[in-house]
């Protein structure tokens, strides 16, 4: 199939159609607009649902309405919008039911601003709402990545009977890029035997729950939740590195943030200085491992990020104290320069090449 | 011998965890009688609040959804659009729907989403152990209004259901009671012909019910029922608010 120039906002709503997605239930926030947008003017053409909502809140919680019928089901919003969304997250989560969430990130806190970010990555990776559950978290870094994981990410929504985040940033949503639709493999997916469609008078009732009085009930469910992390961390973990082994020094960084990350360090190359790049792709699971790569007397892991320091905490996690962490970062809409990262690196290497 | 009575299909064998005397109990058994004598029961896909009836998906015997506090109308709606031949229905209380869920059940009316509103009102909040609810009258004593709820600081009591019948997607908006066997069958005939509008696809329906809380209000239940006769009906009164036209 042929390449077609999209806009990464769109581009998420014709990857969601192309996986069978056909609800969408939203509500309006920049710089994510052009998803609903897309979706009220497309899903009426496959016989979809678009519902605009009265809030964020009402939005997720029909999600899970409709997630628990067996529905292909996606929302999305920005940063504000996405922590109203945390209480229908949390239920989904402990409910045990599948969909697709996307956060086109901005400035916080509070109103923040609607220049690019990438402040919601505690509350991505952490869980956000209450109580201990993961969500499956994606970050892509262009258009053509963001549109397979979208489509691969409502399978393992399916597979794991777990809400998947699609964590980009303001950038991605704006930019035009080449992409193309490519068929998906057909996954086994379990069957959907715990929906509620009505009983037909043929089995028992479903019930969609996340309450479980008896503490030892819901311990049992907890543990069983964990065991399905466990299982993600083993199978899921998403990474793209780039001479991880012999560089001096590593950079580690994710999402768009990740490109300019890229153009410094072809930069750096240049002037002779041996630089690697970590790029998780998949935030939970963490790519913990693949620092283990990186050489022992390499001069330092430098996280670039486009907050004051977020993922650096898992960064740290991988390193556990073996090589020295920096960061760099920028914030409030404010987007790193290829110039200040290299500087960040020579300033680590103090000009030793 | 002959069957005089059958308890309904609509309600499951498990025992409920009602309180002595709370009209929770007969409320749930209308409904679940009105969905079996509708023959919807198959179909039946119900939403519980958050609330007393948070368990109410052990007891209603069709497919559920346990909602969070104040969503059931949003999760009401997911469930339609991907099933709009199943009938939907969500069960709330007050503090449920008149408090935190204030904005979800006026936008499902709103949008007319063909679902039905089972509204629960008992003036108070009463799983939590009885504080003021916005349906708490003038002078009720409550947990957290313990000199009696002030107008002054907490305004009159908001009546739901005369404001949702302003809203033109509300194409059937009744309020009852169940505090005495009249009432119950008054009761039970609101709820058939406001779930007869869903399944004739005509919009969104709620019915308003009266109902008590003998273990927060600090009544017998028998005291309990003459205090709503006595205290509720004055200022929540019975009757229809709205219903479609002849033909419409
Ligand atoms: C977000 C959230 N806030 C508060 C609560 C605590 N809570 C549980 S039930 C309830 C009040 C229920 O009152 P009502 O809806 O009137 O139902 P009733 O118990 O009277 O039938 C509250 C505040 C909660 N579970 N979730
Ligand atoms: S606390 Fe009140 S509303 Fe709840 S079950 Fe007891 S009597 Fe009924
Ligand atoms: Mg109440």
């Amino acid at each position: 199939m042929s390449k077609v120039l999209m806009k990464g906002n769109e581009a998420v709503g014709a990857a969601a159609i192309k996986a069978g997605c056909r609800f969408f239930f939203g509500y309006p926030i920049t710089p994510q607009n052009e998803i609903p947008e897309y979706m009220s003017r497309e899903l009426p053409k496959v016989g979809g649902v678009f519902v605009q909502a009265e809030s964020e809140i009402a939005a997720i919680n029909m999600v899970y309405g409709a997630a628990g019928c067996g529905a292909r089901v996606m929302t999305s919003s920005s940063s504000p919008g996405i922590a109203l969304k945390q209480e229908g997250i949390s239920y989904i989560a402990g409910a045990e039911l599948p969909c697709l969430i996307v956060n086109m990130m901005r400035g916080g806190p509070g109103l923040g601003g609607i220049q690019p970010s990438q402040t919601d990555y505690f509350q991505a990776t952490r869980g956000g709402g209450n109580g201990d559950y993961r969500l499956l978290v994606l970050a892509p870094a262009n258009i053509q990545e963001m549109v397979d994981l979208i489509i691969e990410g409502f399978d393992l929504a399916d597979e794991y009977r777990n809400p998947v985040m699609i964590l980009g940033d303001g950038m991605i949503g704006q930019m035009m890029e080449p992409v193309e639709f490519k068929e998906r493999k057909k996954r086994d997916l379990p069957e959907k035997d715990w929906i509620t469609t009505g009983t037909k008078g043929k089995r028992k009732p479903n019930i969609i729950n996340s309450l479980y009085l008896n503490p030892e009930e819901l311990e049992d469910h907890n543990i069983w939740l964990q065991e399905k992390y466990k299982k993600m961390k083993e199978k899921e973990v998403r990474v793209e590195s780039y001479n991880v082994e012999d560089s001096d020094v590593v950079i580690s960084a994710y999402g768009t943030t990740a490109r300019i990350a890229r153009t410094a360090i072809s930069k750096l190359e240049k002037e002779g200085y041996k630089v690697g790049l970590i790029r998780p792709i998949s935030l939970f699971p963490y790519p913990f491992e693949e620092f283990n790569k990186i050489k022992d007397d390499c001069k330092g892991v430098l996280t670039v990020e486009m907050n004051t320091g977020q993922m650096l905490d898992d960064v740290r996690i991988a390193l556990n104290g073996r090589i020295p962490s920096y960061f760099y970062g920028r914030t409030g809409g404010m987007v790193p320069t290829p110039e200040a990262i290299a500087n960040k690196v020579r300033e680590i290497l103090g000009g030793e090449k | 011998m002959a069957i005089v009575f059958e308890k309904t299909k609509g309600l499951t064998d498990v025992q409920t965890h009602y309180c002595p005397g709370c009209t929770h109990g007969i409320i749930h058994r209308i409904v679940a009688e009105a969905m079996e004598e509708l023959g919807v029961l198959e179909k039946a896909i119900g939403v519980a609040p958050v609330g007393c009836a948070v368990l109410a998906y052990n007891y209603f015997n069709c497919d559920m959804h346990e909602a969070a506090h104040g969503r059931a109308p949003a999760v009401a709606t997911g469930i339609k659009r991907v099933l709009p031949d199943n009938f939907v229905f969500a069960y709330q209380g007050d503090g449920d729907l008149a408090s935190i869920g204030t904005a979800e059940i006026v936008h499902a009316a709103h949008r007319g989403e063909r679902i039905s509103s089972i509204f629960v009102n008992n003036a108070i909040y009463g799983m939590t152990g009885g504080q003021m609810a916005p349906t708490t009258l003038v002078g009720q004593k409550a947990t957290t209004a313990p000199y009696g709820r002030d107008e002054a600081l907490c305004g009159k009591p908001i009546r739901m259901s005369e404001m949702l019948a302003t809203i033109d997607g509300a194409k059937f908006v009744e309020r009852v009671s169940v505090n005495s066997p009249a009432n119950v069958r008054k009761a039970k005939k609101a709820i058939l012909e406001c779930f007869k509008i869903q399944i004739e696809g005509k919009g969104f329906g709620i019915v308003e019910v009266l109902s008590t809380c003998p273990t927060n209000w600090g009544y017998t239940p028998v005291e309990a029922l003459r205090w709503l006769e006595n205290n509720m009906i004055p200022y929540y009164p019975l009757g229809n608010f709205k219903r479609p036209e002849e033909g419409k």
